[in-house]
């Protein structure tokens, strides 16, 4: 039994916790701050050897979906993903809360805040409302691990899935968390109520009904969750949830109310409780002011509610402890002032890499068509967007390019081009390029293959070697589909073959393969390592 | 007693496994800890940085506020005064004085230079000269580390060489030698 200390990442800490609380399979596509919990688990002795299921998904959906099949199958399956992984599997996620659970489900969504690696801030909680199921908020590492335990449980007392929101800096920030004891997997018990999972109108609107009816039970089990509570002072009371409660502990002001808040959802029990007591109420959040809005709900216009909302904190942005500092008035000393010699220092893509060959390429040849539209996609390509390449003109959500490159093309322009990862493809390209095949599109799609989920730290991607053959089957012409080797060298035969495809009338797919840098270094020094 | 550490650098340049180091030392003199990493996009070439805490009591924030950190150890000079408004009244800066140059705009050498050596009590070595001299060019971090020993009083030298042993362990005989070398040599260098 593993009992004692270990140093933990956040993500580290929810992939024991849930290990430890029986876990039977994890279910994720990589993306960051997320993808430290399923590489956990992958890397786990234990969890190998328990048969714990743990491949990278093709995507958030797939991953919700298979996350449902085995809870239907009456184990506890653990689905994590970063924020806007939750637009991805809405549709799931959403239903799941129709359809219920039998073994445990627990959704972890990481939120960035702050946008250190992501195109928005949009706030995971909301979708836990929208889905009406219990959302837990850790504060830090310990809890983490603890809640998973405790999630799982509820989960399956409520037949509900659970929403666990966490954000960057709890997510990677590493400390010492008290392990406890692991429980075993649950046996396999396959559901016999097929009217919960056939949703259809008549059984769907029962089940909603019950959903509905769940509702009284969610709140009062935030008001008296062990996570959730109260230190009872005087003057201004202040909210902390989730992460927010650090930052406001780094320098809480002697004396105040303090209302913890890591469960909902919002306990109004304890909102008014601490509104009783309080001259007004300070809500500190990471994210959007998804407590906030409720807080106001519950206490009317008249109660004076400060936060984001109100400018007391930043409506945009990550918390810190300065800004919270001064949200609470509570004054530090001289600040030094920032350095005069100094410069930004913005990521770019690796030395010898091949999306540098791919965008070389794309770049000449554009040269010659002022015209031309370059509609990028996610992953370490997007780096293109800045000097020297400025290669593309858009990046908006994970398989956007092919579809943009496509509506752009049926408006009028030419070259339409997209640029795409071969993760990313995958992911949601697909589906992309058959609309684009189907409606014989003026459009050159790029899919630079570097064999790896490069961006996340080169996880294994769902089609490596299988893309001629996708892209065939998708009904890709024989004749306008092409894998060149990104290097240098073959410029003149990359040029040639891109300027051809852009005067082709129909779907062109050229495949620049060639690995990643990074997993192909770390491959190298597996190798010697395991000579010595 | 706490102290704070702002670890900065250029992707690819080691300042994780220093965090690694302290943390491990940390955890095994029973010290509270927190460490807020960078992951993800900004691996690549770009600025990375981590805040460390080291605490005998309990520690609230992964972040340390402005004005808090008692260290700035860099791997890279221009970086080490990037977080300039964190460092404290009494903080020091420790940092390697050879630049990486990776964009087209980095300011002139002379007078970052002299913006880092009006700061008191700073400390800039070129820890890539001292790796290659001693022949462990993959432990310049380790050297920089040595450097920061001589200033941190929550964890001794000798714990920071027991957790250079354990974290390195795994690698060889020969990268544990050459690690410790390097820590030794950053820690002799300041008397």
């Amino acid at each position: 039994m593993m009992l004692g200390k270990k140093l933990l990442l956040g993500d580290e800490a929810i992939a024991l916790g849930a290990l430890h609380a029986g876990l039977s399979g994890v279910y994720a596509y990589p993306g960051t701050p997320s993808t430290e919990i399923t590489e956990f688990i992958q890397n786990d002795p234990v969890a190998r050897e328990s048969g714990v299921r743990s491949r990278w998904c093709t995507n958030e959906k797939t991953a919700m979906e298979a996350a449902l099949g085995m809870s239907y199958a009456g184990k506890r399956a653990l689905v994590c993903m970063k924020h806007v992984g939750m637009n991805v599997c809405a549709d799931a996620f959403v239903n799941s809360a129709i359809t219920g659970v039998k073994g445990g489900i627990v959704v972890v969504a990481a939120d960035d805040p702050s946008m250190h690696s992501s195109q928005n801030e949009q706030d995971s909680r909301f979708y836990g409302k929208f889905a009406m199921v219990p959302i837990l908020e850790p504060s830090d590492q310990q809890e983490c691990y603890d809640m998973m335990a405790y999630a799982f449980d509820l989960s399956e007392k409520l037949r509900l899935p659970v929403l666990l929101r966490i954000v960057t800096r709890l997510a990677h920030s590493r400390a010492s968390v008290t392990i406890g004891e692991a429980r075993p997997q649950n046996s396999l018990a396959p559901d016999v109520e097929r009217g919960r999972w056939v949703l259809l109108p008549g059984n769907a609107k029962r089940q909603y009904a019950s959903l509905v009816g769940l509702q009284p039970t969610l709140l009062e089990l935030a008001g008296k969750s062990p996570f959730n509570k109260l230190e009872k002072g005087k003057g201004l009371g202040v909210i902390a949830c989730g992460i927010a409660c650090n930052y406001v502990q780094e320098s809480l002001p002697e004396g105040i109310s303090l209302l913890k808040i890591s469960q909902y959802p919002l306990p109004a029990s304890l909102v008014r409780e601490l509104a009783g007591i309080s001259d007004g109420i300070l809500v500190v959040e990471d994210g959007q002011p998804f407590a906030e809005e409720g807080v106001k709900a519950l206490l009317g216009a008249d109660y004076p509610v400060y936060g984001r909302l109100t400018g007391r904190l930043p409506r945009t942005g990550e918390l810190n402890p300065d800004n919270v500092a001064e949200a609470l008035g509570v004054s530090r000393g001289e600040i030094r002032l920032p350095a005069k010699n100094l410069s930004p220092r913005p990521p770019q893509l690796c030395k010898g890499c091949g999306h540098r060959d791919v965008y070389t390429a794309l770049n000449q040849v554009l040269a010659d068509y002022p015209d031309a539209r370059v509609f990028g996609d996610i992953g370490c390509y997007t780096l293109g967007a800045l000097p020297p390449y400025r290669a593309i003109d858009s990046c908006v959500d994970m398989g956007a390019s092919i579809t943009m490159a496509k509506g752009a093309a049926d408006a009028g322009v030419h070259p339409a081009v997209a640029v795409i990862g071969d993760s990313t493809f995958t992911h949601s390209g697909m589906t992309s390029l058959l609309d684009a095949v189907n409606d014989r599109s003026a459009i050159t799609v790029i899919l630079s293959d570097n064999l790896t989920t490069a961006m996340t730290g080169g996880q294994d991607s769902a089609g490596t070697h299988k893309f001629e053959a996708i892209c065939l089957a998708l009904g890709v012409e024989r004749e306008h589909l092409h894998v060149v080797v990104p290097l240098p060298a073959n410029m003149e035969e990359i040029t040639r073959i891109i300027r051809e495809e852009i005067e082709y009338k129909g779907v062109s797919v050229i495949i620049p393969q060639r690995e990643c840098m990074q997993t192909l270094a770390r491959k190298q020094r597996q190798k010697k390592a395991e000579k010595q | 007693m706490k102290t704070d550490i702002k670890l900065a650098g250029v992707g690819g340049q080691g300042i994780l496994s220093i965090a690694t180091v302290i943390g491990e030392a940390a955890t095994a003199a029973g010290l509270s800890l927190k460490q807020a990493e960078v992951h993800g996009m900004s691996q690549r070439g770009g600025d990375v940085q981590s805040d460390l805490r080291l605490s005998t009591g309990p520690i609230s924030s992964d972040l340390i506020p402005l004005g808090g950190a008692d260290m700035i150890l860099s791997m890279e000079p221009m970086e080490a005064l990037r977080y300039l408004p964190y460092l404290g009244p009494e903080g020091i800066v420790v940092t390697s004085s050879k630049p990486f140059v990776n964009i087209p705009d980095y300011p002139d050498e002379a007078a970052l230079m002299e913006e880092l050596d009006a700061l008191p009590g700073l400390m800039r070595m070129d820890i890539n000269e001292v790796a290659l001299r001693i022949q462990a060019p993959r432990s310049a971090n380790m050297v920089l580390l040595g450097m920061a020993a001589r200033n941190l009083t929550i964890l001794s030298p000798e714990e920071l060489r027991k957790a250079i042993r354990s974290v390195f362990g795994r690698k060889g005989e020969k990268v544990v030698e050459d690690n410790l070398k390097a820590f030794d040599a950053g820690y002799e260098s300041i008397q």
